[in-house]
């Protein structure tokens, strides 16, 4: 009876554990946003359904060990003439077979629908995130100024997120307000979120990149509409213009703190190579339904110049 | 020509330096080689270390070899493990810095998966798979120690990186552009390159032999239909390392030319495409995890069958879900990039692709419990491995429904969830098959049983360490927490379960400690397996001596049904006459040298390209390609016969009626 105490105390101080502690609403269980509950949706019917899945599996394999465990009385086993049973063999298809079409059928209606503006009546708002080793830089097209390692959003009004990557992939991931996107150096992605509330959520990379990756931490901050519109008057008022050469020097490997500009250079980050340099030759295009290929330019090519840097390590 | 050849250029680091750490491994490598050198020398070992082990084709030999390399790696794996356990243990530690928890995770993973999980697999069907089938050895025993030995040259180039030149730092996954060279330059992601390029011939050549020995070699009456399950993973397992592997030799090696030679496969200067490598990875990547769970699955259908007493409930159904298992394992792979987009429709055929493989899986596991059904189980360690693997599977499987659901995995994706899914069937699956497996087949390898009593105290503290690191991974990372984070700040919520959770490893620790002292009290103190037989087997394997002897059967059986072996002992206690077949001289492959000469050139061809010295690189292939030429001339006088005398005497001595 050893097997049966062993998962009972297993099962007793995952009890313990759960109740105990601090509270689980936090991160991806706490949903701050349409995006982030849809998704929350979603995980909850998988759990509902997986959990039909574990009862039945559990409670089978408890039966099976407690009825037919060895026991004295039986030393004369004699091994049944068991037969194939085909309905047995049918029933354990079709229950996974019904499991799974319930959480397809879901699974494909939110895949969609993510593609697509939480809120379409209302008008979004456009922000270019780009990662660098290893900061999070935000350009506001429609406002023109840019923060660095912080974003400040109107709440209730969805905001289309554009990521690219100068330098290794990043992934840009709020759990609060939603799922995150890779940011690839060389194409852009989108992502939409968005927040039903004021209020500062915590965002970071979920992609590896190097050193300094886990401080890749930064605050999205929600405000109301007006605030925002306020905050963005303010910027343009008091904050400073980055110049390419700042831009440029913001790329390079490092930790930097928050930042704030009135205005950006006009530098398209999807033609930089690993190191943060111009690409020379031409890219190809990648094919991707919610990826934007970058512009292709035939430039002529230039081997001289090459700057890109195979060979300059030691 | 001069320039060519006296161009040995430096790393910054050749020998790494500035941690304590790795000053005492250094130190500890240094004493332990000494160490060994003087012990063969002084016991006058060498010849004994040359003719038993080093040029050996017996396959059970060669299983023994690749069991100890991967308990050795599953020793350093863990090492691993438990160090970035405690740097996690608490918030803002500095334990390690980033710089070396890069190394180690990277280090772990490959580790674990290339250098643990399949060797330990491959040592087992060496072990078994020839017994299982009634054959004398594997259909082509030299390039069996082939694949060891090259193994064993990518596995040691792998880990002497840890000391030399420094490790690899951009995970087991190595995604470009940050495991370019613009990114990462020098030797550490060479290392990674190399080692399980040379490391991948070896397991290539393995699935090639074991395809050809279970395809042509089984014993006379044993159709496929009547294979056991284990053979039957193994077939299956080798079919999808043949389509596999070359996949990981292509991107490997497009990655090494990117690297060393300057091309731009993945580098966006030049045109190439980052993305393509985690293409190319997870086209082999997930099928590799199925490499490494198809055969745990067989021995756990082994085991449920020998300790409830019972044939297998739904053969055909078990192998029919294999095969189903082993054709979607190559239709899921986006599921490992889901946020790249995709775009919804391929995320979307991807996650129900990936969700369909829940079916055959979940046949399995029904099948399993109905094999218990109405049968008798006995709680001896094989079994209690083989039972537990039920419920942690349960859960990882479950998980990884859920992580299939593409718009879901957005929130999981490289998180710590994803982190708990793969160990539970990694470990819950692999690890727990690997042990159940070496527990009972460890009377045959050794002739030796191993104390009930230990084996007990192993499975529980494993068991409960396992689940209590893992289990707080899955909260913390629905918390945020992100894999590969060296480090992280308090106030998040997450301080409680990383303790936790770095405590169950410790309790997985001292399982494997209590595991690995009972092997080797059981070569001291243990019982004698005098019977072969010490479980009530019922395949061939447990016909034989234990250990088997060097011929394996000195008649080869007659196979009359699905668990032969049972069925043979049945037809004996109804009293029916056995025919005492004559015993004919046996036919043996002789010892082979160049196994190992030709990976020692593999290890030195992949150290120079490690540091780009390609004058040493191009030595050593040269090296390996003569001696390969060498070994075609001399094709002859391979083999032997032993003659009926020795054979008597042997099984004589075995016990064995003759
Ligand atoms: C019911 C069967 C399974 C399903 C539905 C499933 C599903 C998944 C999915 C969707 C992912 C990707 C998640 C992400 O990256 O966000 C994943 C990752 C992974 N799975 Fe599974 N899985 C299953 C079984 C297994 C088995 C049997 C193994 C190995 C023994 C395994 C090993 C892994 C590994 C190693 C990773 C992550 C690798 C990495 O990113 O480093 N899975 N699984
Ligand atoms: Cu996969």
């Amino acid at each position: 009876m050893r097997l049966k105490t062993g998962y009972v105390a297993i099962f007793f101080t995952m009890a313990l554990l759960l109740s105990g502690c601090s509270s689980l609403k936090t991160g991806v269980l706490n949903p701050q946003g349409p995006v982030a509950k849809e998704q929350y949706d979603l995980i909850m019917w998988s759990i509902i359904l997986m959990s039909i899945v574990f009862v039945a599996v559990i409670v089978l394999f408890v039966y099976m060990l407690v009825k037919y465990r060895a026991k004295s009385t039986d030393e004369e086993y004699v091994e049944p003439e068991e037969k194939e049973n085909k309905w047995l063999e049918v029933i354990w298809t079709t229950i996974p077979v019904v499991i799974i079409i319930a959480l397809a059928i879901p699974t494909v209606k939110s895949t969609f629908k993510l593609e697509k503006s939480p809120s379409p009546n209302q008008k979004p708002i456009t922000i270019q995130v780009t990662s660098a080793d290893w900061k999070w830089i935000f350009k506001y097209p429609e406002q023109g100024i840019e923060t660095v390692n912080y974003v400040k959003i109107p709440a209730n009004v969805p905001v289309r997120f554009e990521l690219n990557a100068v330098g290794p992939m990043n992934s840009f991931w709020v759990p609060e307000l939603g799922g995150q996107e890779y940011t690839m150096p060389g194409m852009t992605m989108y992502l939409w979120l968005e927040a039903d509330n004021p209020g500062t959520y915590i965002g970071r990379s979920a992609n590896f990149s190097g050193k300094d990756f886990t401080h890749m931490q930064f605050n999205v901050h929600s405000v109301t509409q007006s605030d925002f519109d306020a905050w963005v008057a303010n910027v343009k008022k008091t904050a400073p213009k980055q110049t390419e050469a700042m831009f440029k020097e913001l790329l390079k490997p490092g930790l930097v703190k928050e930042q704030t500009y009135s205005s950006y250079p006009d530098v398209d980050v999807n033609k930089l190579d690993e190191n943060g340099k111009p690409i020379l030759e031409p890219t190809t295009p990648h094919h991707h339904g919610t990826t934007e290929e970058t512009k292709e330019e035939k430039k002529p090519e230039n081997k001289s110049t090459d700057s890109h840097s195979h060979n300059h390590h030691h | 020509m001069k320039d060519f050849l006296f161009n040995f250029k430096m790393p910054e680091h050749f020998l790494v330096t500035g941690d304590p750490l790795i000053y005492g491994a250094q130190v500890s490598i240094v004493l332990a080689s000494l160490a060994i050198l003087f012990v063969l020398t002084y016991y006058k070992k060498w010849g004994w270390l040359w003719r038993e082990w080093l040029t050996t084709v017996d396959h059970k030999k060669i299983g023994i070899l690749y069991l100890l390399a991967s308990l050795l790696m599953l020793f350093r794996g863990g090492v691993d493990a438990l160090l970035m356990r405690m740097q996690l243990s608490a918030p803002n530690l500095n334990f390690l810095d980033a710089d070396h928890y890069n190394q180690i995770f990277t280090t772990h993973g490959v580790i674990m998966i290339l250098f643990m999980a399949m060797p330990f697999l491959i040592g087992l069907m060496n072990v078994a798979i020839p017994l299982q089938i009634g054959a004398r050895d594997v259909a082509f025993p030299a390039l069996n120690a082939v694949s060891f030995w090259m193994f064993a040259a990518g596995c040691m180039l792998f880990n002497i990186s840890f000391v030399i030149g420094g490790s690899p730092d951009a995970g087991w996954t190595s995604y470009t552009p940050l495991a370019g060279n613009q990114l990462d330059p020098g030797p550490g992601q060479n290392y990674y390159l190399l080692g399980l390029q040379i490391a991948g011939i070896g397991t290539l050549v393995s699935g090639i032999n074991f395809l050809v020995t279970i395809l042509k070699m089984r014993a006379p009456g044993m159709t496929l239909w009547r294979m056991p399950l284990f053979s039957w993973s193994t077939l299956i397992t080798s079919v999808i390392i043949i389509f596999a592997f070359p996949v990981l030799t292509i991107a490997l090696a497009l990655l090494t030319l990117d690297r060393l030679f300057g091309f731009h496969f993945f580098t966006l200067a030049g045109g190439g495409s980052p993305m393509m490598w985690a293409n190319l990875f997870w086209i082999w990547g997930h099928p590799e995890v199925y490499i490494v769970i198809l055969p745990a699955f067989g021995l756990f259908s082994e085991i449920f069958s020998t300790f409830a007493r019972k044939k297998l409930f739904g053969y055909g159904a078990m192998v029919y879900s294999m095969l189903a298992i082993s054709g979607l394992s190559f239709l899921v792979w986006v599921h490992h990039f889901f946020t790249m987009g995709s775009g919804p429709w391929i995320n979307s055929i991807f996650s129900i692709s990936t969700m369909l493989i829940a079916i055959p899986t979940g046949v399995k596991v029904f099948n399993w419990l109905f094999t218990l059904h109405k049968g008798r189980i006995e709680f001896k360690t094989p079994m209690l491995w083989a039972l537990g693997f039920i419920p942690v599977f349960l859960v990882g499987g479950i998980t990884g429904v859920m992580l299939a659901a593409a718009p879901a995995d957005y929130q999981y994706h490289n998180s710590y969830f994803l982190i708990a899914h793969f160990h539970y069937v990694l470990i819950g699956g692999t690890v727990y098959g690997c042990i159940a497996g070496l527990v009972y087949y460890w009377p045959k390898i050794t002739g030796f049983l191993l104390n009930e009593r230990l084996g007990k105290w192993a499975f529980w503290w494993f068991t409960a360490g396992f689940n209590m690191c893992f289990i707080p991974l899955y909260i913390v990372g629905l918390k945020g927490m992100t894999r590969r984070m060296y480090t992280y700040p308090a106030g998040l919520g997450w301080e409680t379960w990383n303790l936790i959770a770095t405590i169950g490893a410790f309790g997985m620790g001292i399982g494997f400690i209590i595991l690995v002292w009972n092997m080797i009290y059981s070569f001291r103190r243990g019982e004698k397996d005098t019977t072969g037989d010490p479980w009530n087997g019922r395949t061939l394997e447990w016909m034989t001596s234990s250990p088997a002897a060097e011929y394996n059967f000195a008649v080869i059986p007659k196979v009359k049904g699905l668990d032969a072996f049972h069925l043979m002992k049945k037809e004996r206690a109804e009293g029916r006459k056995e025919e005492t077949p004559e015993i004919k001289p046996i036919h043996m492959p002789k010892s082979e040298g160049f196994p190992v000469v030709m990976s020692a050139f593999m290890f030195i061809s992949g150290f120079g390209f490690v540091f780009e010295w390609m004058q040493i690189g191009a030595f050593g292939l040269l090296g390996c390609v003569i001696t390969m030429i060498w070994r075609s001339f001399n094709d002859y006088d391979r083999d032997y016969y032993i003659p009926v005398e020795e054979v008597k005497k042997t099984e004589l001595a075995a016990g064995r009626r003759v």
